[in-house]
């Protein structure tokens, strides 16, 4: 451990921290423009300058490692000026546009500056200008703004795995450019503006709209999809202005996918900011009373298991739970949470949650993903499967579709079969298996959608037994849910009761008309034709397909909109929080429940969040644990038994449209249209 | 140094295969390398390709390079934008690349380029209109003791003066090829007039 002095105070580091590092331990500040903790480290900002004993000239701080003996200084007068004179190149050619540009306010090179500028500039000779170039429907350029940092370029190749960016030329004429002024092909695009130090690269659909001082920033989470990554909402008044990722290394690390960054101004279309009801086939503004005593009317002398409900993808754990509760007072057990149709085992937690954890990727060292494209139904978890794989020796492997995952691995099968193949040892990959020490199953919703998911989940189960994934101190089977409400739902025990219905059961039901009341609770994915003649109520923020269907519509709130619990695909309950309020007459979820259930006589026991809380944790204590992963303890899940061949198919056809959120998106439409569109059938009436 | 590509204006042909003699090549060139370090055939590859497509590189080519190794696209654009010798526009079938590097300006380059524009009619960085000259300024070619150097294709003529450029002009438009090297006739880059030193050692190797 090599013991050095910076600033005259001895400290001792882990071989290999470098000078920087060691500083920021000591709570030393280095200014800094290329490096980036996350990224490798060029060293070509030159901005981290410190003076060494010994060294002829001020070495960069950032790839310099400690060693021991060595003296540093972070604040001599060497050290100033040299800065000053790295700060005064990187001015000649930045342009003096602060007051227009979007990162002023919180940008790195306006901040250092303040500290290590000048204030006037020596430089009389021409300032080069550089052609903005086009990166895409999120990221916006001004490429006259660039310092040639690389972090972009370092961020794209390391993180997402997509290497479109680069820097073409030299000397005064390099540019940063994609090749060639193409849309960047990547889910994690925004962050390149989030890396940008200065204001070349800005969020695209952020222009011009707000100032950083003027935001409210409310700390919560995403739930476009179940990864939970953790969110900041900046608000000004009623409106959402961004989204930005926070730092969660459990998660998301600091990285956020397009579609959960972008998709905030869905929050402001198509929103359903009063009750409706049906009244002669058209949907008529109502009050609330008159909304719920067309609820209760219905119900009247209607016996329970004609009534169900189903839960969509973006509903929080409380509105689940009240409307269980509500559904159970009615003598109801025909309720489901997987409005997509999945087919598995929730008796046994280990068997839906993603065990491991998404930052325990990093300990496996062979990785079989199933029925998965984790890039598109979790982003995140991609891109530390390729943080994995950039760390080395590991094996890759996936039983399913074709696609490119931005790492190299093998497709061993397609279908149920070769699961089998993988139990009794025939399959050549199992040598594989057998050989590793961590091994991981990553198990995806096309898997559980078809009608032999329960007998894939238990093939899936003896896979993990088979291979040794279930130990004491490794737990190797992970499910990645699509849907952030799934995993909260099961939580809080919306599914089928005894003798009740699942998502089948109650379509079936409802277009047989064996059902005559549905409670959609945002549920927008299913087929709506399938409800045939039933009473159809949707709670929900977006007018969307449920809501066009409805008879009576409730609206609710949106993620932004309510204090909540979600929890993810990990089992780890997070809090989302209220950053602006439902628009109109909206309400939070729970509260809607709770106040029908007024109206139906049978009134729900909670008054107060802090009551509904205390009860959702009295069912299942996971919910109090927030933010935290509650291990599963391991049994036997899943029904053996015969499996269909069939392929396969992952679920999302469209990473950017997968809820009434983004389909609401403008920014949305254009990604599909600059993203997915081109490789989509165009029909005779596009443009 | 070359402009940047943003100003070309010539058509992109839409594809390029390397031919299978060239093909050959590649793969001995790419052979030289170690296993899973055929990304370092980069720059070799760029040549074989520019050379088949009559001196200039289309992004096409550089695709081609690119899947042929294996490597993303851009990383190959990085390197033959960074690189001047690797030309991203057309050129003539002559490229007349002259030297303006100090020693050479200072043995009188100015004058070179002054007579290739007055000869050919065209500007630095432009093609004759028959499509057989393009004249560019390159920074130092390496052969200062010869200065000044005009490098036209693959051959250096040295200490050219304006007389010796308009006598290589003609006789690459009339199709043929001048004696390459020192165009005062001294040999590679002893000094003007003959040795000065170990004059006895010469003398003694003569009467061997």
């Amino acid at each position: 451990m090599p013991k050095l002095t910076i600033d005259g105070i001895e400290i001792e580091v882990e071989p290999g921290t470098s000078i920087l590092q060691a500083c920021e331990q000591l709570g030393i500040e280095i200014p800094r423009f290329c490096y980036h903790e996350r990224l490798s480290v060029p060293a070509n900002c030159r901005m981290c300058l410190v003076e060494m004993e010994r060294a002829p000239k001020p070495v960069a701080s950032c790839a310099m490692p400690c060693g021991d003996g060595m003296v540093v200084r972070t604040n001599s007068e060497t050290v100033l000026k040299a800065r000053k004179g790295v700060m005064e190149f990187l001015l000649i050619n930045h342009p003096l546009d602060c007051p227009i540009c979007d990162q002023g306010g919180e940008c790195d090179l306006q901040d250092q500056a303040m500290a290590y500028g000048f204030d006037r500039g020596r430089y009389g000779e021409n300032k080069r200008a550089v052609k903005d170039k086009y990166m895409g429907p999120v990221i916006k350029t001004i490429m006259t703004r660039c310092i040639h940092c690389t972090r972009c370029i370092r961020f794209i190749n390391e993180v997402a795995g997509v290497p479109d960016v680069g820097a073409v030329y030299r000397g005064e004429h390099m540019e940063i450019t994609t090749f060639v002024e193409k849309a960047i092909g990547s889910e994690l695009s925004g962050n390149l503006a989030d890396v940008c130090p200065v204001g070349a690269l800005t969020h695209k659909p952020y222009a011009f709209t707000a100032r950083p001082w003027e935001l409210r920033k409310t700390e919560t989470i995403d739930v476009l999809d179940a990864v939970g990554s953790n969110i900041r909402v900046d608000a000004r008044g009623p409106e959402v202005m961004r989204v930005l990722p926070r730092v969660n290394d459990d998660i998301n690390e600091e990285w956020l996918n397009d579609k959960s960054r972008y998709s905030y101004d869905g929050l402001k279309r198509q929103r359903l900011d009063r009750p409706y009801i049906r009244q002669n086939g058209k949907l008529v503004p109502a009050s609330w009373a008159e909304a719920f005593t067309a609820i209760a009317a219905r119900l009247k002398g209607l016996s329970g298991n004609r009534v169900a409900a189903i839960a969509g993808d973006l509903v929080d754990v409380e509105a689940q739970f009240a409307l269980k509760e509500l559904l159970s007072r009615l003598g109801s057990a025909n309720l489901d949470c997987r409005q997509d149709g999945a087919r598995f085992d929730t008796s046994v937690r280990a068997g839906y949650l993603f065990n491991s954890g998404i930052a325990g990727i990093e300990k496996a060292d062979v990785i079989l993903l199933v029925g998965t494209n984790p890039r598109w139904e979790g982003t995140l978890v991609n891109a530390r499967i390729r943080k994995r794989y950039m760390a080395g020796g590991v094996t890759i492997a996936s039983i399913g579709e074709q696609r490119d995952l931005t790492y190299p691995y093998s497709v061993i099968g397609t279908g149920p079969d070769t699961l089998q193949q993988l139990v009794d040892g025939s399959h050549p990959f199992s040598e594989t298996l057998r050989a590793a020490k961590n091994p991981m199953i990553i198990v995806g919703m096309g898997a559980f959608q078809r009608a032999d998911g329960l007998a894939v989940q238990a093939a899936a189960r003896l896979v993990g037994e088979v291979y040794g994934m279930f130990r004491d101190d490794w737990n190797g089977f992970n499910v990645l849910h699509t849907a952030a409400a799934r995993v909260g739902g099961i939580e809080a025990g919306f599914l089928p009761g005894e003798g009740g219905r699942d998502i089948h059961g109650i379509l079936d039901g409802a277009s047989k008309g064996e059902i005559d009341f549905v409670y959609l609770l945002g549920a927008d994915e299913i087929d709506m034709a399938k409800l045939g003649n039933a009473f159809v109520v949707y709670q929900g923020h977006h007018g969307d397909a449920g809501a066009h269907r409805a008879d009576v519509i409730l609206p609710g709130a949106a993620y932004t909109e309510k204090n909540a619990v979600y929890v993810n695909t990990e089992g780890r309950p997070q809090l989302a929080r209220l950053a602006v309020f439902p628009p109109g007459e909206a309400r939070e979820d729970w509260k809607i429940v709770r106040a029908l259930s007024e109206v139906l006589g049978t009134t729900l026991p909670f008054d107060t969040h802090g009551q509904l809380r205390q009860r959702l944790m009295a069912a299942n204590p996971i919910f109090g644990a927030v933010g935290e992963m509650t291990p599963a303890s391991w049994a036997p899940f899943g029904a053996q038994g015969p499996v269909d061949a069939a392929p396969f198919v992952t679920p999302i056809t469209n990473f950017y449209m997968t809820d009434p959120i983004s389909r609401a998106s403008v920014t949305m439409a254009n990604c599909t249209e600059a993203l997915v569109g081109p490789a989509q059938e165009r029909t005779g009436t596009h443009g | 140094m070359s402009a940047p590509a943003s100003d070309h204006g010539h058509a992109e042909p839409t594809s390029f295969t390397f031919t299978q003699e060239n093909l050959e090549l590649a793969k001995r060139i790419i052979a030289k390398y170690p296993q899973g370090k055929q990304a370092s055939a980069c720059m070799p590859l760029l040549d074989v390709a520019q050379r088949q497509n009559g001196g200039w590189l289309p992004r096409v080519a550089m695709d081609a390079v690119a899947d042929l190794l294996g490597m993303p696209r851009i990383r190959v654009y990085e390197v033959a934008t960074f690189y001047t010798m690797y030309n991203k526009n057309p050129v003539g079938r002559h490229h007349i690349q002259v030297c303006t590097t100090t020693p050479c300006w200072l043995r009188g380059s100015d004058d070179i380029v002054h007579t290739c524009k007055k000869k050919l009619g065209i500007e630095v960085g432009e093609t004759t209109a028959d499509g057989q000259f393009t004249l560019g300024e390159v920074e130092c070619s390496g052969a200062c003791v010869n200065a000044p150097v005009v490098q036209i294709g693959d051959d250096y003529y040295e200490d050219v003066a304006p007389e010796h450029m308009e006598r290589i002009l003609d006789a690459l438009a009339r199709g043929e090829t001048p004696k390459p090297g020192s165009q005062t006739g001294r040999q590679s880059s002893e000094p003007v007039g003959g040795p000065t030193t170990l004059k006895a050692f010469s003398t003694a190797q003569a009467e061997d």
